[in-house]
């Protein structure tokens, strides 16, 4: 390896690891929120596009790019009431719901590139996130909201409430909680998160959205959720994994001695090893996927 | 029913975006042209912005309103091209992978005319457009060579293309002749519009002590000068005049490759009537194809009075330089 030390390695990957991982942290926590509630986020993938453009969007217009933040958390809150709405009312099946609102995603955000922006493509330069050392400030909020999520979840009655929901909606029903009411602010929540991961892209790393961005980044989250058991640690460390992936594709590709190929193939490649259950046995929230019908026996 | 009703909407929905893609407008005048970006795509400040500049250039001269195509990925290309042949007269494609896309079209539309910038598609109703970066390319290496403090001067490719190997291989070439001790280090992202990827190994060479980069990424370039902003070492823009991409100013020159001369000469062609099918040009330093400007002002009198001396060796000839790895490797450093 010319001109790389030991020392420089680990300063080059260490930081480009976190860099990678960052997005793909938020949206995981937000698939752990929806699915432990019982209900199947497929839509992450889209609503981090919609979560990208939008926190350029807002930036654009405000300048200050946690008010782009914010306007990605409340976009993406949106589309995670979509999602909550037609999956609980409507019982629809939510991974067909998921991907509409993926295609969705995608058309829309090419749309208004045009219309707002005037070109397709991608936008202009906008205001980011400030670094904090040699990390993005939002690489740090992921850490500690890795720990928030935990602390929600099985320290808190509603964690323990919407966990509930996701194994046994009846019994939970029985109990008197309100499963339509908390799958509905789980999935929004979900949607918040997701729209961070996009925006921690667009305006963290980078400052400018473009057309196809995410590049599978959604189905990534989604595997490290799967990966980390529906645990928040176990999926950050999942995320970890998949970003030192993306970290070596991008950095050493040119000095290893491997095809190129398959360095671009390894993140996807490790993603089906993940979901084909390679790490043992995953189980999931047991009514994740499954609509809940009051009254239904 | 309701059921039902919602996966009517969730339909129409979907059929309603596939019309995003049309509603081009119409032109007015008695000549329309368009153009077929490669996956860089509009906005990435180099390629195809330069080649887009062209059009604008002609669509103020003649009074037509251009049309434009993108690529978002290489199988967009030969509909993309059938797309806009059946639509206009003129359908120039801008990138070095268009060749048998365009080879294709050229064939299927052969009363059509096009053009293609980078590379040669030896048909009768395609002018091919060459540039000679290695020139342009040999010039910023002086500048970088002269101006590295820390003697690593970084190279960033887009994918590793003929094309974008005479970028290096040029480059490498100036650094050679002027600082003959300087490590070059080069690393490719594999892809022209992804500009994490240009940050990412940007911040790399950074870290291995790098304090000029040379970019010919396309959109990726974008991440290597906000790289540059962040961390405070020199890049080097391409294409066009990069320097209002920094906001730091830390964009040390850039290697100008007049994308634009080259779509609007073969706009222009048609218009007079004089196009030529099966015709190659080349844009060289002698034509004012390639070179560097220095709009952030950054270079140095005596550096630039270096670079001109070169510059003036190269139209004269003394110099021949490199155009692939292979001839760089035979390029004895010329001191002048």
């Amino acid at each position: 390896m010319r001109e790389m030390t030991f020392l420089t390695l680990l300063a080059i990957m260490i930081p480009a690891t976190l860099r990678q991982a960052t997005p793909l942290i938020f949206s995981a926590l937000g698939g752990n929120f929806s699915e432990r509630s019982g209900v199947v986020n497929i839509a992450l993938e889209g609503i981090m596009a919609i979560g990208a453009f939008f926190a350029v969007y807002f930036t654009f217009i405000t300048g200050n790019p946690w008010i782009g933040i914010a306007g990605a958390m409340f976009v993406g809150g949106l589309f995670g009431l979509l999602l909550a709405y037609l999956s609980v009312n409507f019982k629809a099946n939510q991974v067909v719901v998921g991907t509409a609102i993926n295609i969705l995603a995608v058309s829309l955000t090419t749309f208004l590139l045009v219309e707002i922006f005037g070109r397709p493509g991608q936008t202009d330069n906008v205001n980011k996130i400030a670094d904090l050392g040699p990390l993005n400030i939002l690489t740090y909020v992921a850490i500690i909201m890795v720990f928030v999520t935990y602390y929600i979840m099985y320290k808190t009655p509603f964690g323990l409430r919407l966990r509930a929901v996701g194994e046994h909606p009846k019994a939970a029903d029985t109990l008197g909680v309100n499963v339509y009411k908390t799958r509905y602010i789980c999935v929004s929540i979900s949607g918040m998160l997701a729209a961070i991961g996009g925006a921690a892209m667009a305006i963290g790393n980078l400052s400018l959205f473009k057309e196809g961005m995410i590049g599978g980044r959604g189905f990534i989250a989604l595997a490290a959720l799967i990966f980390g058991k529906w645990n928040p640690i176990g999926a950050f460390f999942a995320c970890l994994f998949f970003g030192l992936a993306e970290a070596i594709r991008m950095n050493l590709s040119g000095y290893i001695n491997v095809p190129g190929e398959f360095l671009f193939a390894l993140p996807y490649i490790l993603t089906m090893f993940a979901v084909s259950g390679f790490v043992g046995k995953s189980i999931g929230p047991a009514a994740s996927g499954v609509p809940y019908e009051k009254g239904e026996r | 029913m309701l059921k039902r009703a919602l996966v009517l909407v969730l339909v129409l929905a979907l059929m309603l975006t596939m019309f995003t893609a049309c509603g081009q407008k119409q032109a007015t005048a008695n000549v329309t042209f368009g153009m077929v970006t490669d996956t860089g795509g509009l906005g990435d400040k180099s390629f195809n912005d330069s080649a887009w500049a062209g059009f604008q250039k002609a669509e103020k001269e003649y009074g037509v309103k251009p049309t434009i195509l993108q690529s978002t990925k290489q199988e967009d290309y030969e509909p993309n091209l059938g797309a806009m042949a059946q639509k206009t007269d003129l359908t120039i494609a801008v990138g070095f992978l268009f060749e048998n896309a365009m080879k294709a079209a050229a064939d299927q539309y052969p009363d059509k005319k096009f053009g293609v910038i980078d590379t040669v598609a030896d048909k009768p109703n395609v002018t091919s457009v060459l540039f000679k970066e290695h020139e342009g390319s040999f010039l910023v290496g002086v500048i970088a060579a002269l101006t590295t403090k820390t003697n690593v001067i970084g190279f960033i490719g887009g994918m590793e293309l003929e094309v974008i190997k005479k970028f290096e291989a040029g480059f490498k070439a100036g650094v050679m002749s002027v600082n003959p001790n300087a490590t070059i280090l080069v690393d490719y992202t594999g892809d022209f519009g992804k500009a994490d990827l240009g940050k990412e190994l940007a911040i790399k060479q950074y870290t291995q002590n790098a304090d000029v980069i040379f970019h010919a990424s396309g959109a990726c370039g974008i991440g290597v000068i906000q790289a540059a902003d962040e961390k405070g070492f020199w890049a080097i823009g391409v294409d066009q005049d990069q320097s209002k991409e920094s906001k730091n100013n830390k964009v040390l020159c850039s290697m100008i490759k007049r994308v634009d001369t080259g779509t609007y000469t073969v706009i222009k062609s048609l218009v007079d009537g004089k196009f030529e099918g099966g015709k190659t040009i080349v844009l060289g330093l002698k034509e004012e194809g390639v070179g560097y400007s220095d709009n952030g002002k950054n270079v140095p009198k005596d550096i630039a009075e270096k670079t001109e001396a070169y510059r003036k060796a190269i139209i004269d000839g003394k110099i021949v330089v490199p155009a692939t790895i292979d001839e760089l490797s035979k390029f004895k450093p010329v001191q002048l």
